[in-house]
């Protein structure tokens, strides 16, 4: 790509991933600009559709986390006003926002996921689904995590380590969404594999793994709080494990229909030995910190690189 | 926003983020590690929002300051001190500004000498340059539980160690901390000092008798411990007896000199002038002054100039038969916050139903409200941020584990429009019964989203008629549930 392109940078927005957005947005714009791009960066806003009809610009690189960023609603309405934009389209963004249904999709297509069920609000209102919680505890076993389908932050992931604690984590989780996942708890290593699209095809990045600085494994609050996590990258792992880590990262970003760039988050269990997806991010972090900009260093793809080449993944769709 | 280099697309990739985290943590010192931003913090930040009925904040209402007054006295700086408002100051503040520092004191019964006082930018410096004097990674800081979530960060950047004691209606209860010294000392730690926010304390809103402030100047002096005494709103009290600052009291221990040997003090014009203005200071013992000037002068050198000959001008200011100005504005804000404080404890009366309760400040700017036990209030505060557009500052803020404090949250009254506070504690009041109704349903206890448990109000009821923090609300109701619902699973 060796056009200087005007690019809008579409960051911030009201999500509680705002800070987080506008880090990875100023970051991204840095490398735009290093790139020899025209860069117009805009916080989100009731203004989006007006400024872009004012700007023209010829790309809108996408850095919002959290819902309208990821969820497929400004994908859609990048669409309708015909402003070519990085990253997953529609179908993909809905999919993997929606924890529950990437982990349907997952289990369809025989990818290993930890055991789950979910729950709505509104069923438990009016369906009587409480009472199904007994059966859903029983198969399930304890621990348990529940997290809001859609929240992309740590907050609102809660444990229930026996049934007393599990009323007061799902109201906790449904404070950041209608609908929650109920998941059997996989005690193990955190591992994330970024997948970014290159010239020949997407191409899964080193694994990156996350090592909790304290031990209380159910605080799950400050185990991504910056300071208290510590991230290895590539992780120490048996080869078999990386490319398995690797393969299956690859599989869900095409069983999802990612582009561009993906985040699939792992457990390496320990008391198996197997691996489990979780989840998918097609909006990944891009500050100084984040996962995926060191997953692509390990690899020798630069910060500039990356940018560049999700910047393809705009006019490759 | 300029097309800068342009056809430099291609060939050039100049400067490689390389391996930015790890590059960068080599070089962050030990105590960085304490610094943290969390989620909660985060979330925070976003509750300023103009959509968003904010009870978060820690503000004074600054629209009531009369605008051709503040601009008056700006252009007085501005037109007779030009070279002195633009110019550096002394480290230790100026001499017109100290003079309206030992006024305000007096105003609360207080003597100072002004040699022993320091000008601050803002009264969070205090806390700053306190702990930098005093502490060494590992020392111990005694602080009231909750604690004012401004200070935690601090605490926490200085890596001391928080021994947080709970507070009564009466404050801090000074058999509670002897308890907890004697344990400090029975391990070997060392605590330095003794955070305190006498009155209306923040967040919790109670203010310390006379009994545990007398009975504190005097554990102080038997164990040789520095008390720092925040005192932001001492001047804002609403009904009640004024009671003596410990600085006075600890002056009058019957040393020679009329000051305090173990009392800093921590004053602010934040609260009775203006925020925005960043000044503050604290008086303190004379050994103590040195260090506290030394580390201002690393810190910033001096504070504002301008704002400095500002605050003395105003003070010069005086209405009818010769009063202090700044007094009658005093009692402006008095006022408009008494008020508002009845609004708002109407409105919780109204709004937050049996389980919940919360203190009756005589005075500052701060309600503490407990809910029931089942609430996590940093969850609700998302749920009440996103449905509802409104805010508050959820508990946990105000312990240093970050942990405690889960089903509290402090509300501003003194910042916020009367109409607004009935609005927000009206919708914070229908998020909280929307969670206690699923909880009910989920844990099997009741299926309607009424009254969860109106049977057992814990000891005394949510109309408290004195002043009073909240006790945690009674358990055995969750085990009796959990009880009927393992019944119910078999």
């Amino acid at each position: 790509m060796t056009d200087a392109r005007k690019v809008a940078v579409l960051k911030g927005g009201r999500s509680l991933e705002r800070n987080v957005s506008l880090r990875s947005g100023a970051h991204a714009q840095e490398a735009l600009a290093r790139l020899g791009h025209e860069v117009i960066a805009i916080d989100v806003d009731a203004q989006l559709v007006t400024r872009l009809r004012e700007v023209e610009p010829d790309v809108a690189l996408i850095a919002l986390h959290g819902p309208d960023g990821e969820d497929g609603t400004m994908q859609t309405l990048l669409e309708a006003v015909g402003v070519p934009y990085t990253g997953s389209g529609p179908a993909a963004c809905m999919c993997c926002t929606d924890k529950v249904l990437a982990k349907h999709l997952m289990r369809n297509a025989g990818i290993p996921t930890p055991s789950f069920h979910s729950l709505r609000e509104a069923s438990i209102k009016e369906l009587g689904a409480a009472d199904a919680l007994p059966a859903v505890e029983s198969a399930l076993g304890f621990p348990l995590v529940v997290k809001p389908a859609s929240q992309g932050s740590a907050l609102g992931v809660k444990f229930a380590r026996n049934e007393d604690e599990l009323p007061g984590a799902l109201v906790g989780a449904f404070s950041y969404d209608r609908k929650v996942l109920i998941e059997r708890y996989v005690r193990g290593r955190d591992l994330a594999v970024s997948v970014i699209d290159g010239p020949s095809g997407p191409q899964p990045l080193p694994v990156v793994e996350a090592v909790p600085r304290e031990e209380d494994f159910y605080d799950y609050e400050s185990r991504y709080e910056i300071g208290m996590t510590t991230f290895v990258c590539p992780a120490e792992l048996p080869d078999d494990a990386t490319a398995r880590a690797q393969e299956l990262a690859l599989d869900v970003y095409r069983l999802l229909g990612c582009r561009g760039v993906a985040r699939v988050d792992l457990m390496l269990e320990d008391a198996s030995d197997e691996l489990w997806v979780l989840e998918a991010n097609v909006i990944p972090g891009m500050t100084e910190t984040s996962l995926l900009p060191q997953a692509a260093d390990a690899a020798g793809v630069s910060f500039d690189e990356l940018i560049a080449r999700l910047l393809d993944s705009a006019f490759t769709r | 926003m300029t097309r800068s280099i342009s056809g430099a697309g291609g060939g050039r990739r100049a400067r490689p983020t390389a391996h930015e985290l790890a590059r960068y943590e080599a070089l962050f010192a030990a105590r960085t590690r304490g610094m943290k931003s969390s989620a909660m913090r985060e979330m925070m930040a976003l509750t300023e929002r103009p959509d968003v009925i904010s009870l978060a904040g820690g503000l004074p209402d600054t629209s009531t300051f009369a605008p051709e007054l503040y601009a008056k006295l700006m252009s007085q700086v501005a037109a007779e001190q030009t070279a002195r408002a633009l110019q550096y100051g002394p480290t230790e503040g100026m001499a017109g500004a100290v003079e309206c520092i030992v006024e305000v004191m007096a105003a609360e019964g207080t003597l100072v000498d002004p040699d022993e006082v320091i000008v601050t930018t803002g009264g969070q410096q205090v806390i700053d340059l306190v702990c930098k004097t005093l502490i060494d990674p590992g020392d111990v800081i005694v602080a009231e539980a909750p604690t004012y979530p401004g200070a935690v960060p601090t605490f926490s950047a200085y890596q001391a160690e928080v021994e947080q004691i709970d507070m009564d209606a009466d404050g801090m209860p000074i058999d509670e901390l002897e308890s907890v010294l004697d344990r400090l000392q029975a391990q070997g730690r060392r605590p330095k000092f003794i955070y305190t926010i006498p009155n209306f304390q923040n967040p919790g809103g109670v203010t310390m008798s006379l009994a545990r402030r007398r009975r504190l100047v005097e554990v102080a002096h038997e164990r040789e411990l520095l008390i720092l005494e925040d005192n932001p709103y001492g001047l804002l009290r609403y009904e009640g007896e004024p009671l003596p600052t410990l600085y006075s009291l600890d002056a009058q221990v019957g040393r020679t000199r009329a000051a305090a040997d173990l009392v800093i003090y921590l004053g602010t014009f934040s609260k009775i002038l203006s925020p925005g203005l960043r000044l503050g200071w604290a008086v303190a013992p004379r050994p103590v002054l040195e260090k506290l000037n030394l580390g201002k002068q690393g810190a910033d050198l001096c504070s504002s100039s301008v704002t400095q000959l500002f605050v003395a001008e105003y003070f010069k200011e005086q209405q009818g038969r010769g009063e202090p100005r700044w007094l009658g504005y005093l009692e402006q804000l008095k006022e408009l916050y008494r008020r508002r404080r009845d609004v708002m404890l109407a409105a919780l009366d109204e709004h937050f139903g049996e389980q919940a309760r919360w203190t009756k400040p005589e005075g500052g700017l701060f309600v503490w409200a407990t809910l029931d036990d089942r609430i996590d209030t940093t969850d609700l505060l998302a749920q009440a941020r996103e449905s509802e557009g409104v805010a508050f500052v959820p508990g946990r803020a105000a312990y240093v584990d970050g942990q405690r404090g889960s089903c509290s949250m402090r509300l501003n009254f003194a910042g916020v429009p009367d109409d607004d506070i009935r609005e927000g504690i009206r919708r914070i009041g229908r998020v909280v019964h929307e969670q206690l109704g699923l909880y009910g349903t989920l844990s099997g206890s009741s299926p309607a989203a009424k009254p969860l448990v109106a049977t057992e109000p814990a000891g005394g009821g949510p109309k408290q008629t004195s002043p009073g923090l909240a006790d945690v609300v009674a358990l055995p109701r969750r085990d009796r549930e959990s009880a009927t619902r393992r019944q119910k699973d078999r």
